[in-house]
């Protein structure tokens, strides 16, 4: 590429140096690509906004309005206002932690042994996580209800599991799996093997040299992973709305009150849960900068 | 994207006569499957009762006969083929409503998402990563919630349309909501993160030296574009493409928070069937087909592309 650089420069002063184009066509990507960010956010700020809507007394419990009078923050003190809304989030966050947590654990392996190991049945379990993501959730949600509904009706060994909190807790835990895996495969195949081989010529047994080694440089996939796995989990509307029975989380609570209008407290959570993603997000992006350097 | 892992040096095909020197490696190379296996088991189970066993229960269902469960008594598995011709027969209007909506919605998601992830990949410079983030950054906010936001933003008296309306721009009786070009734009909406991923993901990674290497061949601006980074980008389209059509077609919150019940897609057919009417097995039915189109659609991809392509699993995480 230099030598191109060299040759223009050299040619300058024979011929007349063609003025830079400067044609407005030029700034219609650049434009059309704020656009799209200003698009992409504008719900976000419209809920942000409404959370300080001044809600006019009809006597009846508060509900959204579409027309927007500034400004209150009464939404944000009175935060823990609508017990069922109360309920509904304590019962998202009881389900996601766990949810998550447990599907790091059992997703981690699978994608470590999926990015390390050559084994009969790895191109099965390769399509199975592959299907587990590309299917569509209406699909796995009624499937696991039919099956849920199937265990409650047969009882087989006397085992069931009663539609509710568990259901959504093992529903969570089964396809966030494949996400974790996939995060966790993808960093282990850009993992220099060589280093965990130069640890073992230094006489570190394997153990040693998992734990000291390669578990350290996968570990941000690790943590991807399950952040990954906790956002699915809080977000989840159309799985959680076949398994709950007559529980609620976050998502479904909210869906369910969209009939009559939705309190400005669910504004409020919006907002809340909106900034702990971008606090958790920014603060990976940190991590990942400062292992950059 | 699909090559072995680099850890194969415990490989060793079957019926290979090993020199006596080597003989240990094939009880190493045992050992490395059994190692495989024991850490593989637990997910692999839970997966299998938690995804494949589901699936397999909800094919049961959808050949039983109906009514059964809602007595509590256990379905009686009878070959019962007519839940699929009444299913199809009833919905089918429905299911192609949905492939439908969800196909404009997919094709419009391409269309906003590729020029920008285009640009934000070759001309966003060091702040690339900082603009990418500002697209996401809005996807935090819960799917329920942000399409909530658009009855409001679209309401025939909201955000939009209200002041349209008191000067007189839009006619009183106008409205948005409720039709459905509002269910489309909110399935374009929801699932824009979804092409823009892949899309960006395919995009930044085409050596730029390969763009100059055809200008420098003469081709035009153009030319290059169409027969250098279109084709590096197809991985990209196509995992945009599966990624925002199959989840769009399976969903019925954009049409039950934006629609009406002319809009009605499968999804909300299927959860009335098991949760409103309770007929599980014409249910499962409806579910099944809708899972073999899909099945069609991601076996393709798997074909194309692997199941291990990157651009899936960078998409996704």
């Amino acid at each position: 590429m230099s030598t191109v650089v060299v040759e223009d420069v050299v040619t300058i002063p024979e011929a007349p140096m063609r003025t830079p184009r400067k044609r407005w066509t030029r700034f219609i990507l650049p434009v059309f690509t704020i656009a799209m960010i200003v698009y992409l956010a504008f719900p976000v700020l419209v809920m942000i906004v409404y959370s300080f809507n001044i809600i006019p007394n009809t006597g009846e419990s508060e509900r959204q309005t579409t027309e927007f009078h500034c400004c209150t923050i009464v939404h944000w003190q009175e935060i823990f206002k609508v017990p069922e809304l109360n309920h509904a989030l304590a019962i998202s966050l009881a389900v996601a932690f766990p949810a998550a947590l447990i599907a790091t654990g059992l997703g981690t392996f699978v994608g470590l042994v999926l990015g390390r190991y050559r084994f009969r049945g790895r191109a099965l379990t390769n399509f199975v996580i592959f299907l587990a993501i590309a299917v569509p959730e209406i699909v796995l949600g009624s499937s696991l209800l039919a099956m849920f509904v199937q265990l409650g009706s047969s009882k087989p060994l006397g085992l069931y599991i009663p539609l509710g909190y568990w259901s959504i807790l093992v529903s969570h835990i089964a396809f966030s799996i494949a996400f974790v895996a996939i995060t966790v495969r993808a960093r282990v195949q850009g993992l220099d093997q060589s280093m965990e081989n130069a640890a073992q010529d230094l006489f570190a047994n394997p153990r040693v040299a998992f734990f000291r080694v390669t578990l350290p440089i996968i570990l941000p996939g690790i943590v991807a992973g399950f952040l990954l796995a906790l956002v699915l989990s809080l977000d989840d509307f159309v799985i959680t709305n076949f398994v709950k029975g007559s529980s609620s989380t976050f998502p479904t609570w909210v869906f369910g009150a969209t009939r009559l209008g939705v309190p400005p407290q669910v504004n409020v959570w919006g907002t809340v849960l909106f900034l702990a993603g971008v606090f958790a997000a920014g603060l990976q992006i940190l991590r990942a900068r400062g292992a950059e350097d | 994207m699909s090559q072995a892992p680099a850890e194969v040096e415990g490989h060793i095909p079957e019926g290979v006569e090993l020199p006596p020197a080597r003989q240990g490696e094939r009880a190493l190379a045992r050992r490395r499957q059994t190692a495989a296996y024991i850490q593989l088991a637990p997910g692999g189970i839970y997966m299998i009762l938690g995804f494949v066993l589901p699936l397999i229960i909800i094919v049961y269902t959808s050949l039983s006969t109906a009514g059964l469960f809602t007595t509590g008594g256990r379905s009686v598995f009878s070959w019962e083929w007519s839940n699929y011709t009444t299913a199809l027969s009833s919905y089918g209007d429905i299911y192609l409503r949905s492939l439908l909506y969800a196909g404009i919605a997919t094709a419009v998601c391409l269309g906003l998402a590729y020029p920008m992830a285009y640009w934000i990949a070759f001309y966003g410079g060091r702040w690339k990563s900082t603009l990418f983030m500002l697209i996401l950054v809005p996807f935090f906010v819960s799917f329920v919630i942000r399409t909530v936001q658009w009855n409001f933003i679209l309401g025939s008296n909201g955000l939009i349309f209200g002041p349209l309306k008191s000067l007189g721009l839009v006619p009183q009786d106008f409205t948005i909501l409720r039709t459905p070009v509002a269910v489309i734009a909110g399935i374009t909406y929801n699932f824009m993160p979804f092409a823009a991923l892949p899309l960006y993901v395919s995009l930044e990674r085409i050596d730029h030296r390969l763009v100059e290497a055809a200008k420098d061949l003469y081709a035009s601006k153009a030319t290059a574009f169409r027969k250098v980074v279109l084709p590096l980008s197809f991985p990209g389209i196509f995992a945009a493409i599966i990624l925002v059509f199959v989840p769009a077609t399976g969903d019925y919150v954009n049409s039950v928070v934006l629609g009406s019940p002319r809009t009605t897609m499968i999804g909300q057919v299927i959860q009335d069937f098991f949760l409103v009417r309770h007929e599980y097995p014409i249910a499962a039915a409806l579910s099944v087909i809708l899972m073999l189109g899909m099945l069609v659609i991601a076996v393709i991809y798997a074909r194309v592309l692997g199941t291990e392509d990157s651009t899936l699993a960078a998409a996704t995480a």
